[in-house]
C-alpha cells in the first residue's frame, strides 16, 4: 500500500494527514508548534503515520505547507497554505468558490475556481488583528482557556464595542471592559464580532460567492462561526476536518505528485509555489 | 500662584505642581491601572505633598492625556499634543519638532515658535513603534521593562527586526533565539526598528531642528545615541526624570497661562 501525507506547520499548531491512493484519510494529528518547528513537522507526521497505522516507509510523498513549510525536512516538496486550503475545502465541498482561513497569526480569504485552483487572495500579513491572536489576548486578559471563550461567548446577549484595532491593545481594553462592569459575556461576544469584522473585510476584497468554506483553528469556536454567518448572511461549510484543511490540501498535492502529476505553475500571478 | 497639570497616560500617570516661574516644586508618577480618577488623585497628591503645598493652595489644574476628560476635579483640560509641546519647549525653547514615544501611542508635531502645534502624525492604532513593542519583545525574551536599557547597552550588533506588528514580532524573536542570536543583539535590534518608525512618522511632519524626544523610553541611552544618529544635531532630551513629565509640564503651564488670561479680563 502507498500513502501520501501533507504536513501544515501554522505559527500556533501544526497538522499532519495521510492520505491512502483513494484520498480516504487514514490518519492524521494536531500538536501545538512550539519553539521548534523542525520537531514540531517530525513529531506530527510521526503521530498521524501512527494514528493511521501506516509504516514511515509506506509514504511516498510527502508536502509541507504553512509558515514552517521549508523546516519539513522529510519532505519532497512545499506548496503555500493559500493553494492547501483551497484544494483541501474544495476537495471536501465541491461547491465551494470562497475559503476564509481563520489561523492562530493570520487570516486569509481566498476566491477559488471550481477545482480548487486559487483566483485571488488577501491576507492580514503586517497587523495581527482579526486573527486567532485576538481570541488569545483576550484569554490571556480574562484568565481563560482558549476554549472557553466561544461558548461564554455564545451566552452574550448585548455586545460591547470594541474600538481598538490592535491585538496588543486589545488585552487592555478587554480590562477596561471589565472595570467597567460590563459582563464577560457580553465584552467576549464583542470580539468575536470585532475579529469577524476585520475577516469579512478581507472576504470583500476577493469578492464573496457562495459556498463558503472556513477553515483553519478558530473554526472550533462555535460563538465565531456563528457571529460569521450572522454577519455574512450566509451560512458556512464547516467540520471537524477543517481545522486540517491545509494539512489534507497539501496530502492532496502529494498524492497527485505520486502519481506523477506535475505541480502546475503559478496561480494567479502570487507567490503560489516555492 | 501654583498650578498642577496632570498627565493621564495608557500605561502612567504623571502630576506636576509648578509656581508662577514655571519651576517644578513636585512630581508624581504610577501606573494608570483602570481608575483613572484615583491615579490622577493620588499622582497629584504626590506632587503636592513633595511640593509641601496645601491642596487649597492649588489655584488651577489642567488634565491632559487620553484619559483627560475622568478627572472630575479638572479646572481645564488640554490635548496631549498642546502640552507636549509647552512641556518641550519650557525645558527647550528652541524646540521646532516633538516625538514622544508613549506605552500606547507615538506622536510626531512640528511645532512654532509660540508653541502653536502646525502638523502632528500618530501612530494610533498599532503597537509596532509604542513602549508596548518593545515591552512584548522584552517579555518574549524572558526580561522585565526595566531591563531593556541595560540589556542593550551590552549589544555589539543589533539583529535585523521587522517591527511592523509586535505580536509577529514574537515569532521572529522565537526564529533568532533558535538560531542562538544573543537577547541584546535581538533588543537593540527592536529599538533600531522602532527607531525608523519613529523617523518615519516624524518626516511625515516635515520635521526640523531642534528635535525633543519625550517619553520613557528615551530613559534608555541606546535609543537616544540612535536617534542622534539619525536625526543629527539638535536632538534634546530632557533629564531624567523630567522625559516622562513633559505632558503634565505643558498642562501645568497652561493652567497658569489660563488662570492669568481670566485674572487679566
Amino acid at each position: 500500500m502507498r500513502y501520501a501525507a501533507g504536513v501544515d506547520v501554522g505559527s500556533t499548531q501544526t497538522k499532519a494527514v495521510v492520505l491512502d491512493r483513494a484520498g480516504a484519510i487514514v490518519g492524521r494529528s494536531l500538536i501545538d508548534t512550539g519553539a521548534n518547528v523542525v520537531t514540531a513537522a517530525e513529531r506530527a507526521f510521526g503521530l498521524a503515520l501512527e494514528d493511521g497505522g501506516v509504516a514511515e516507509g509506506d509514504v511516498r510523498f510527502v508536502i509541507g505547507t504553512g509558515y514552517g513549510r521549508y523546516k519539513v525536512e522529510f519532505g519532497q516538496a512545499q506548496v503555500t497554505e493559500i493553494c492547501c486550503h483551497a484544494r483541501g475545502a474544495a476537495r471536501m465541498y465541491p461547491g465551494t468558490r470562497t475559503v476564509l482561513d481563520m489561523g492562530g497569526q493570520d487570516t486569509k480569504a481566498i476566491r477559488v475556481a471550481e477545482g480548487g485552483d486559487v483566483l485571488d487572495f488577501c491576507m492580514n500579513d503586517k497587523c495581527a488583528a482579526g486573527t486567532g491572536r485576538f481570541l488569545q489576548s483576550a484569554a490571556a486578559a480574562l484568565d481563560l482557556g482558549l476554549g472557553e471563550l466561544g461558548p461564554l461567548a455564545l451566552k452574550g446577549t448585548r455586545p460591547v464595542k470594541i474600538s481598538t484595532t490592535c491585538t496588543v491593545f486589545a488585552e487592555s481594553e478587554v480590562l477596561s471592559w471589565l472595570a467597567r462592569d460590563k459582563r464577560i459575556e457580553d465584552i467576549l461576544l464583542g470580539v468575536h464580532r470585532s475579529i469577524a469584522s476585520r475577516s469579512i473585510a478581507l472576504l470583500r476584497r476577493v469578492g464573496v460567492e457562495r459556498d463558503i468554506a472556513f477553515t483553519g483553528g478558530v473554526t472550533k469556536n462555535e460563538a465565531m462561526v456563528g457571529v460569521l454567518e450572522e454577519m455574512l448572511e450566509a451560512p458556512l461549510l464547516v467540520s471537524p476536518e477543517s481545522h486540517f484543511m491545509g494539512a489534507l490540501g497539501a496530502a492532496l498535492f502529494a498524492l497527485e505528485r505520486m502519481d506523477g502529476g506535475e505541480i502546475p505553475a503559478a496561480l494567479a500571478g502570487k507567490e503560489a509555489w516555492a | 500662584m501654583i498650578t498642577a497639570g496632570i498627565d493621564l497616560g495608557s500605561s502612567y500617570t504623571k502630576a506636576v505642581v509648578v509656581d508662577e516661574t514655571g519651576a517644578i516644586l513636585g512630581r508624581g508618577i504610577r501606573a494608570t491601572g483602570f481608575r483613572l480618577e484615583a491615579a490622577a488623585e493620588e499622582t497629584l497628591g504626590e506632587a503636592l505633598e513633595q511640593a509641601g503645598v496645601p491642596r487649597a493652595d492649588l489655584a488651577y489644574l489642567a488634565s491632559t492625556g487620553n484619559g483627560r476628560t475622568m478627572v472630575s476635579f479638572r479646572d481645564l483640560q488640554v490635548t496631549d499634543l498642546t502640552a507636549q509641546s509647552w512641556g518641550a519647549r519650557s525645558l527647550f525653547p528652541d524646540t521646532r519638532t516633538v516625538l514622544d514615544v508613549g506605552g500606547h501611542t507615538m506622536k510626531a508635531m512640528r511645532v512654532d515658535g509660540r508653541g502653536a502645534v502646525q502638523s502632528f502624525r500618530l501612530n494610533d492604532k498599532c503597537a509596532a513603534g509604542t513602549g508596548a513593542f518593545l515591552e512584548k519583545t522584552a517579555r518574549y525574551l524572558g526580561y522585565r521593562l526595566e531591563e531593556i536599557g541595560g540589556l542593550v547597552e551590552e549589544s555589539s550588533e543589533p539583529v535585523a527586526i521587522s517591527g511592523v506588528c509586535a505580536v509577529f514580532a514574537e515569532s521572529e524573536v522565537i526564529n533568532h533565539v533558535s538560531q542562538g542570536c544573543a537577547p541584546a543583539d535581538i533588543m537593540h535590534g527592536a529599538m533600531r526598528s522602532l527607531i525608523q518608525r519613529s523617523v518615519q512618522l516624524m518626516k511625515r511632519v516635515q520635521m526640523e531642528p531642534e528635535f525633543t524626544l519625550v517619553g520613557g523610553i528615551m530613559r534608555f541611552p541606546t535609543m537616544v545615541r540612535v536617534m542622534r544618529e539619525h536625526l543629527g544635531e539638535g536632538v534634546n532630551v530632557p533629564p531624567e526624570p523630567l522625559v516622562q513629565f513633559t505632558g503634565a509640564i505643558g498642562a501645568a503651564i497652561l493652567a497658569r497661562r489660563r488662570l492669568e488670561k481670566k485674572d487679566a479680563a
